[in-house]
């Protein structure tokens, strides 16, 4: 077959249309918006970067932005703590692992905005009733109408909804690990934490980059979990990017200015990924 | 590995799914009392069940209405990713030398990292214009919105199978669409499932899209409905319990029977992506 069969062709110029059209066009309108003073209907004209300029100087866009890193790089850290311990443990020699791996795995099956509603009454109404009943101070208010403690019900949220899923793949990297390396390890006489350090974390390294990169890039769009727990509250003490431009853009009149924010959050997005695989990917090479 | 059972890991994950479990406990629990049995303790089994609770829920939410709902989005979305995007990530496969199909690899590919937020205002604007925001418009995207991993994956995949598989069907004179259909796609049935568990759980549990696209109470999906009756329902929390756990319901049903596949299948798409 030296000559490409058109139905090659055939098979991908729809989907290519499509994505093009559903996909890649809106991305290029909201650059295109970015630039004008749209407010989502009539008429518009071009303002240059003044969107852009304007955001800089907007308290309510940077307190969204240290949010949203506060809590994507918090949840990041743990989710991948846990989930590796989780798989580790998973991964040695126990009783009932299939069903402790089937009970961890559950959270991900489940709508995080459906658990989030559950997670809200249980921070609201049950735990300051178990508070006041046990007489702890800390645990008889509720946490998601305290300005500096809400963005923790959020992390807690998300870290018991996915950590499942980062275990599942941790899982999968420690079972690549031969059982040979261990054997060897330890009749060289290595404890557990040099065996941990020297052969494991080396080896699965790259499932380690791969779940940090997608873990982080999820968190940053963080969205179902505050519209479950807070709507962005207290105040706007929990309010993510996409939620600003949510509601700056379809109930603001900021439709262009957060088209300008989104274009924003694409560089920063970008940069993130970018920085995180390089940097992770030379610790993976030095060792 | 050989050796004694580890009990202090054992004894951890014990402890590690209460935790798990422990929130939907409570919400399970709680949907089954009254407010006096309520008053008299949170978390004890109360000694008779209010299935009134979930009768009321049912009928508040239209229950069965969402449900269809989210079973109408889903299915189909399911059935057209598997093929579409199994067919176009093959052509890209067996074509890589060719320009316009590495274009294309690497279009859908750099199309991951762009944010969704960037969409979400002229996407909702486009829909309209074209009356697609509705169910229909959905599995549209969810469809469209999938080629990026799923293209990944694939092509990843079908890239390991060696070419003498169809080298058979092409002397025996099968053209490029019969080979695809009766040889290739059979053979993609591992990643498929996982491509298949993955997309039902995003369609199913999707909250942004429907709630930017769909405005018709009839037309609402399980977790849209939730977030209309939310607040309608804090000041009686059993029924809001009761709602959540059956709108949870059908995906723990759907774990409780596959869930040996859903983990295989879940992990297995780890290690090939």
């Amino acid at each position: 077959m030296k000559k490409t069969s058109s139905a090659f062709y055939w098979m991908t110029i729809p989907a290519f249309i499509l994505f093009f059209v559903f996909h890649t066009l809106p991305a290029l309108q909201g650059i295109f918006y970015s630039f004008t003073d749209y407010v989502g209907f009539g008429d518009y004209s071009f303002v240059g970067f003044k969107n852009f300029t304007n955001l800089f100087s907007d308290g309510r866009a940077l307190d969204a932005y240290i949010f949203t890193f506060k809590f994507a790089i918090v949840s990041t850290i743990l989710v991948n703590i846990l989930s590796l311990l989780i798989a580790l443990g998973l991964n040695s020699k126990i009783k009932l692992k299939n069903t402790f791996r089937a009970i961890y795995f559950v959270p991900y099956m489940l709508s995080i905005l459906v658990v989030g509603y559950i997670f809200n009454h249980i921070f609201t109404f049950i735990i300051p009733e178990i508070g006041r009943g046990l007489g702890i101070e800390i645990l008889s208010k509720n946490i998601l109408g305290n300005m500096d403690l809400a963005w923790i019900g959020v992390v807690i949220l998300a870290v018991w909804n996915s950590s499942g899923f980062n275990t599942l793949l941790y899982l999968s990297g420690l079972q690549t690990v031969p059982d040979e390396l261990y054997e060897v390890a330890k009749i060289d006489g290595a404890g557990k934490w040099d065996q941990f350090k020297h052969i494991t974390f080396p080896l699965i390294a790259p499932f380690f980059t791969i779940n940090i990169v997608i873990s982080m890039r999820g968190f940053l769009m963080v969205f179902d979990h505050i519209m479950a727990l807070t709507e962005g509250g207290p105040g706007r003490a929990t309010e993510s990017i996409t939620l600003l431009i949510y509601n700056g853009g379809f109930m603001g009149g900021e439709f262009a200015y957060q088209t300008a924010n989104a274009v924003i959050f694409l560089l920063v997005v970008l940069a993130v990924s970018f920085f995180q695989i390089k940097v992770l990917q030379k610790r993976e090479v030095s060792y | 590995m050989k050796g004694k059972t580890n009990w202090w890991a054992t004894g951890l994950l014990l402890l590690g799914s209460f935790i798990i479990i422990i929130p939907l406990y409570m919400a399970f629990i709680v949907s089954l009392k009254n407010p006096q049995q309520l008053a008299e303790s949170i978390l004890a089994i109360p000694d008779s069940f209010q299935i009134s609770n979930y009768l009321k829920a049912i009928e508040m939410t239209n229950y069965f209405q969402s449900l269809m709902n989210s079973a109408y989005v889903t299915i189909p979305t399911v059935i057209v990713v598997l093929g579409v995007n199994s067919m176009v990530s093959y052509a890209i496969a067996r074509n890589m030398d060719k320009k316009y199909f590495k274009f294309l690899y690497y279009y859908f590919i750099s199309a991951m990292f762009i944010p969704f937020p960037l969409i979400m205002l002229p996407i909702v604007k486009e829909m309209a214009m074209l009356s697609l925001d509705n169910l229909s418009g959905l599995i549209l995207l969810y469809i469209v919105y999938a080629l990026p991993l799923n293209v990944f994956i694939y092509v990843g995949y079908i890239k390991s199978l060696p070419r003498s598989i169809e080298e058979a069907a092409i002397i025996d004179g099968a053209n490029v669409w019969q080979i695809f259909w009766r040889i290739i796609f059979p053979v993609l049935k591992p990643i498929n499932a996982t491509i298949a568990i993955l997309t039902a759980l995003k369609a199913w549990n999707d909250f942004l899209l429907p709630l930017l696209m769909i405005s018709d109470r009839s037309n609402m999906t399980l977790p849209l409905v939730q977030h209309v009756f939310q607040s309608q329902f804090s000041t009686n929390y059993s029924l809001a319990f009761a709602s959540y756990i059956l709108a949870l319901l059908p995906m723990l049903l759907v774990y409780i029977v596959a869930q040996k596949k859903i983990i295989s299948g879940v992990m297995r798409g780890s290690v090939k992506g």
